[in-house]
C-alpha cells in the first residue's frame, strides 16, 4: 500500500531519533552536526534546483489562459487571468503566491444517475491549503525567538496574538490547532476521495505525515513533555551564532522534533515541496500572453538557416513542380 | 541561465531571509540568564529540573485546584516541609525579586506570562 511505506518511514525516523538521543554523542550529532548539514543541504539544494530550472529555455509563450485574451477593442479582456502586460503578470503572480488563486478555481466532478456528469465548485482545498501554509509561516516565524537575542518585536507580537485566548499555561497557540486541522484535512482528502487516492503516491503522503509528526512533537513538547526552554535556546541560539553547546538536560522529545525537522530540510529540495520556489518559476503563470503582439524567436534557432517562404520555395522549384503536375500559384 | 536579472537577486533575497538569525543582531551567546536563587531557603516545592521545565503548569494546577475546585492552600514537599500554594504568598516569599528571578529567563526566552494580568506585581519591580 502506498500509504504504509511513508508511515513506516516516519515511525522509523522517530525511533532512530529516540535511540540516538540516549547514545553518548548522539545528542551532539542530532543537535549540532545534523542541523548544520541539513540547513546547508536545504539552501544548496534549493539554489541548485532553481538554477537548473533557470537553465531550461522556455522558447514558447505557454501561459495558461484562464480568461478572455486581449482582442478587439469592444471585447473585454480579463487582465489578470490572461495578462498581456507586465503589470497584469505581477498582479497574477502576487494573487497566486499569496492567495492561491488557482486553487480557488478548483472544481469537483460527480457522476449521477443518467449517467449525468455534474461539475461543481470546491473551495475546501483552497481554504485548508491557505490555512496550512499561513499557519506554517506563523509557526516558523514564532520559532525565531529561539534563534535571536534580543527577540525582534514582530515575533513577540505574533506570539501574543497567537496565544490571545490564554488557554492553559504555557498558552496554547491557535495556529497549532489550525495547522493540525489543515494537515488532517489535506491527508484525509487523499484517503477518502477515490479519485485523489488513485493519483496519490508515497511522495504525497510522506511530507504530510512528516510535517504532522513535526507539529505533534512540537505541541507535545510545549504541553505534555515539558523541556528546559533556556537550555534549548542556548543550543539553538548557539547554532545561529556558530557556537553551539548542549548544556543542561534536554528531553528526548526535543531531539525527535529536531530530527524530523532536519529530515524535512534535507528532503525539501528533492521533492514536490520545491513548489515553494517553483511557483515563481512556472512559465504557465509568469509569462505575458502577448504572442499575437510580439514575435518571439526561438533562442536556439540556427542563424544560418534563413526563413524560406512558400513564394520563395515555389520560385525555386517551379519548373520541377510543373513537370510533376503539382499546381503552382504563379505561372 | 535565463532571466539572470530576476533570478539571482531573488536567490540572494531567499538566502538572506533564511540566514537572517545568523547575521541580523544575533546577540551574544555567552549572555545567559542567571536567575537569582533565594539565599535563606534551599528547598523548593519540587525538584529543580521539574521547576525549570514545568513551573507554569504547576501554577496553573494550583489555580484550577484552589480557585475552581476548592482545594487546599497548603502543600507538602517531598521532605515534608509545608508551604503555601500561592504565587504571591508562596513562590514570591522565597523568590522575592521578580526582576532578578522571573524576568531573567522569561525575557531571554521571550515569554510574557499572564500571571500579572490579575496578580499585583511586587513593589520593587513596578
Amino acid at each position: 500500500m502506498r500509504i504504509l511505506s511513508p508511515f513506516i518511514a516516519v515511525l522509523a525516523l522517530i525511533a532512530v531519533a529516540l535511540v540516538a538521543a540516549q547514545v553518548p554523542g548522539g545528542q551532539a550529532l542530532m543537535g549540532i552536526i545534523l542541523p548544520y548539514l541539513a540547513f546547508a543541504l536545504f539552501l544548496g539544494g534549493v539554489v541548485y534546483r532553481v538554477v537548473q530550472w533557470a537553465k531550461s529555455p522556455v522558447p514558447f509563450r505557454i501561459p495558461t489562459t484562464c480568461g478572455q485574451a486581449n482582442s478587439l477593442p469592444w471585447i473585454k479582456q480579463n487582465k489578470i487571468d490572461c495578462p498581456s502586460t507586465k503589470l497584469g503578470v505581477i498582479a497574477r503572480m502576487i494573487l497566486e503566491v499569496a492567495l492561491f488563486r488557482s486553487l480557488f478555481r478548483n472544481t469537483k466532478a460527480e457522476m449521477y444517475e443518467g449517467p449525468k456528469l455534474v461539475y461543481g465548485s470546491s473551495k475546501f482545498l483552497w481554504l485548508f491549503a491557505l490555512l496550512f501554509h499561513y499557519s506554517f509561516l506563523v509557526i516558523v516565524l514564532r520559532h525565531m525567538r529561539l534563534f535571536m537575542d534580543p527577540v525582534p518585536g514582530f515575533v513577540a507580537a505574533l506570539e501574543f496574538g497567537d496565544g490571545f485566548l490564554q488557554i492553559g499555561s504555557p498558552v496554547f497557540y491557535q495556529t497549532d490547532a489550525l495547522f493540525l486541522g489543515a494537515i488532517a484535512f489535506l491527508f484525509l482528502r487523499r484517503i477518502f476521495l477515490a479519485n485523489i487516492r488513485y493519483i496519490s503516491l508515497p511522495a504525497d503522503y510522506f511530507p504530510l505525515l512528516l510535517i504532522f509528526g513535526i507539529a505533534l512533537t512540537g505541541i507535545l513538547m510545549r504541553t505534555v513533555f515539558r523541556v528546559d526552554v533556556v537550555a534549548i535556546k542556548q543550543l539553538t541560539h548557539g547554532l545561529a551564532t556558530f557556537s553551539p553547546a548542549i548544556a543542561g538536560q534536554i528531553g528526548s522529545i526535543f531531539f525527535i522534533h529536531i530530527f524530523l525537522v532536519c529530515t524535512l530540510l534535507i528532503y525539501f529540495p528533492y521533492s514536490k515541496l520545491m513548489h515553494m520556489a517553483g511557483v515563481f518559476m512556472s512559465p504557465t503563470r509568469n509569462m505575458i500572453n502577448n504572442s499575437r503582439m510580439v514575435r518571439h524567436i526561438n533562442p536556439w534557432n540556427d542563424p544560418n538557416i534563413k526563413p524560406h517562404s512558400y513564394a520563395a520555395y515555389e520560385d525555386e522549384f517551379r519548373e520541377f513542380m510543373k513537370e510533376s503536375g503539382i499546381p503552382v500559384e504563379k505561372e | 541561465m535565463y532571466g539572470k536579472g530576476r533570478i539571482i537577486p531573488a536567490l540572494i533575497l531567499f538566502l538572506g531571509l533564511m540566514t537572517a538569525p545568523m547575521w541580523f543582531k544575533s546577540g551574544d551567546v555567552s549572555k545567559l540568564p542567571k536567575p537569582e536563587k533565594p539565599k535563606d531557603y534551599t528547598e523548593c516545592v519540587a525538584p529543580t529540573q521539574f521547576m525549570r521545565t514545568a513551573h507554569m503548569q504547576l501554577l496553573n494546577e494550583w489555580r484550577d485546584d484552589i480557585l475552581r475546585e476548592g482545594g487546599s492552600r497548603t502543600g507538602k514537599t517531598a521532605n515534608g516541609t509545608e508551604y503555601v500554594r500561592s504565587l504571591q504568598n508562596g513562590c514570591m516569599k522565597c523568590h522575592s525579586d521578580k526582576k532578578k528571578f522571573c524576568d531573567d529567563c522569561h525575557n531571554y526566552a521571550s515569554v510574557k506570562p499572564y500571571c500579572w494580568d490579575c496578580h499585583l506585581q511586587p513593589k520593587e519591580a513596578m
